[in-house]
């Protein structure tokens, strides 16, 4: 089985147990996609922002995420690779083409915030910076910038980017790894990771990567102050 | 060099012992001149040394130069174009920005050096051993003795190793040795392994994955990759690498043979010129005295011989340069 990849140049990958992989071939187009979205904007917003509810659900940005990710994402809903009883309705109303149109449509909406690429020294006295820079080897916690890149922006559909993400979100979803409640992750890549988590650290890293675009572009801002 | 089975190629300079192949055993007898032999294998044990943390660095010009080779150890394409001429950085082969046990770790290697290797018949020193990674995993030019980069990392690593015995080998030392596998090392098994389990981070040709200007995760072979001098294009380095420290996260998930299968995968591709053929006359000559190991230098797969090329990479230096 092969799928085509998102990024350039990659060409095909053999398979990786994908049984959405022929699906994931189908070209999205984004105009029909924002008629598809109509039933998505109560949650996840008409800019596709998404919404950090207080004591609630958190709705993902999607405007800017890699379509074969999202497309992947709603395949695995309605497959039961990823259990969410509030996706899983409206998963299940989608077929083949509307998943790959809808995920178009989310891709181009808006850029996702550039980040930097560069290296930078990640500061040991600020716990959240050290864990997704460098993770806790001791505890074969890798960095998560390690393989989600730089500054949490995200390689290829494959490692979405964090930074910029709804803290809400990626708490909940780093718990649902850890509790075996998402199991969509290549390779169990997430879930190993997920397990050596506690709440607090959990905590950290999602409120890290929500606020990083902010804080580097105020970063830059002083810089260029100066 | 022409591997006919594991056995040759696991029993190599014992070879006349067991009787085998004339041929073999002659070459077997050689001098050994190779640069990359390991040092023998680190003792058995549970590993108790923990180097100190980073928040822990002093601030003095010590502490600068510590941090400076921090930065070079995990972002060594700064030297890109002078010293490095490859899409590597240290921290690839050394995880954990050269922390983690048995993935060698540079505190272990630190007690280690300087060290008589019969492989060079010489002592070598922690900056020569150094130079020999730029020469080779980084394909690059080493940085003279004495400059910034090479002080630099050698001050990181003698900060990584305070507190740790000198002149002893320490358990967590270099990668694990695994035993030899029930079946020889095959590549299309390893293809296998390698679609499931690597392509998705190092890419369906090996050709890691790139954010912008930094390289996410490294190639594992091609230009990119390391050379065909490196330690790591030996099949047992790479299969130990591999079975105690990759997938990321995952250490000791494949099996030993999965692990030997995937490094013969890898291992079997090309990738740039060994440099010291810039100084033989021929690839059989460099693969008679520089690869009488667990490799595919010189041996032809699918058609083609690997390392019969004037290809360096980008290294300027070039054939005959």
């Amino acid at each position: 089985m092969t799928r085509m990849r998102i990024t350039g140049g990659l060409g095909l990958l053999a398979g990786l147990g994908l049984a959405a992989g022929p699906a994931l071939a189908l070209e999205g187009d984004p105009a029909r996609g924002e008629g598809v979205a109509g039933t998505c904007v109560a949650c996840h917003q008409a800019d596709g922002m998404g919404m950090d509810m207080p004591q609630g659900e958190s709705w993902p940005r999607l405007a800017g995420l890699p379509a074969d990710y999202i497309a992947r994402q709603l395949h695995d809903f309605k497959a039961g690779r990823r259990d969410n009883a509030t996706m899983k309705p409206f998963a299940n109303m989608l077929d083949d083409q509307q998943i790959a149109d809808v995920a178009a449509y989310y891709a181009q909406l808006a850029p996702w915030p550039a980040l930097p690429a560069a290296y930078r020294a990640a500061d040991p006295d600020e716990p959240g910076e050290w864990l997704a820079e460098r993770g806790d080897w001791g505890r074969l916690v890798p960095g998560c910038n390690q393989c989600h890149g730089p500054a949490g922006q995200g390689v290829g559909a494959d490692f979405p980017p964090l930074a910029g993400q709804h803290a809400g979100y990626l708490a909940a979803q780093l718990t649902a790894w850890r509790e075996g409640r998402r199991h969509n992750d290549p390779n169990g890549l997430m879930q190993g990771v997920a397990e050596r988590l506690n709440d607090d650290e959990i905590a950290l890293i999602a409120d890290y990567y929500a606020t990083l675009p902010e804080r580097l572009e105020a970063t830059t801002t002083e810089e260029g102050g100066q | 060099m022409r591997i006919r089975s594991i056995t040759l190629w696991l029993a190599g300079g014992l070879a006349a012992a067991f009787g085998l192949n004339a041929g073999i055993a002659a070459e077997g007898e050689a001098p050994e001149r190779d640069y990359q032999v390991p040092l023998p294998e680190a003792p058995a044990g549970e590993v108790t040394f923990e180097p100190p943390a980073e928040a822990d660095i002093p601030d003095n010009q010590y502490g600068d130069m510590v941090r400076l080779g921090r930065d070079l150890f995990m972002d060594t394409q700064r030297l890109r174009g002078e010293h490095v001429f490859n899409d590597q950085n240290c921290s690839n082969c050394h995880l954990d920005a050269g922390r983690l046990a048995s993935s060698a770790p540079m505190w272990a290697s630190v007690g280690v050096y300087p060290a008589y290797r019969g492989k060079n018949d010489k002592v070598n020193t922690m900056a020569e051993r150094i130079q020999g990674c730029f020469t080779y995993s980084m394909n690059g030019v080493p940085p003279e003795y004495g400059s910034e980069p090479l002080v630099a990392l050698q001050t990181y690593f003698h900060w990584l190793a305070s507190g740790a015995p000198i002149n002893e080998s320490l358990p967590g030392r270099g990668y694990p040795t695994l035993a030899e596998p029930a079946q020889a090392p095959d590549r299309a098994r390893g293809a296998e392994v390698y679609a499931e389990q690597c392509a998705i981070c190092h890419g369906d040709e090996g050709q890691g994955r790139r954010v912008g200007e930094r390289q996410v995760f490294p190639p594992l072979w091609g230009d990119g990759a390391y050379n065909w001098g490196a330690g790591m294009h030996r099949v047992n380095t790479a299969a130990n690498f591999i079975k105690a420290n990759m997938p990321l996260g995952k250490p000791g998930s494949l099996t030993d043979q999965q692990a030997w299968d995937v490094a013969a995968f890898i291992n079997g591709h090309e990738r740039p010129q060994d440099p010291r053929r810039r100084t033989l006359d021929s690839v059989d000559e460099t693969d008679e005295i520089f690869h009488q190991h667990m490799g595919y230098y010189g041996d032809e797969i699918d058609g083609r011989r690997l390392g019969d090329h004037d290809h360096y990479g980008e290294n300027p230096q070039g054939a005959g340069g």
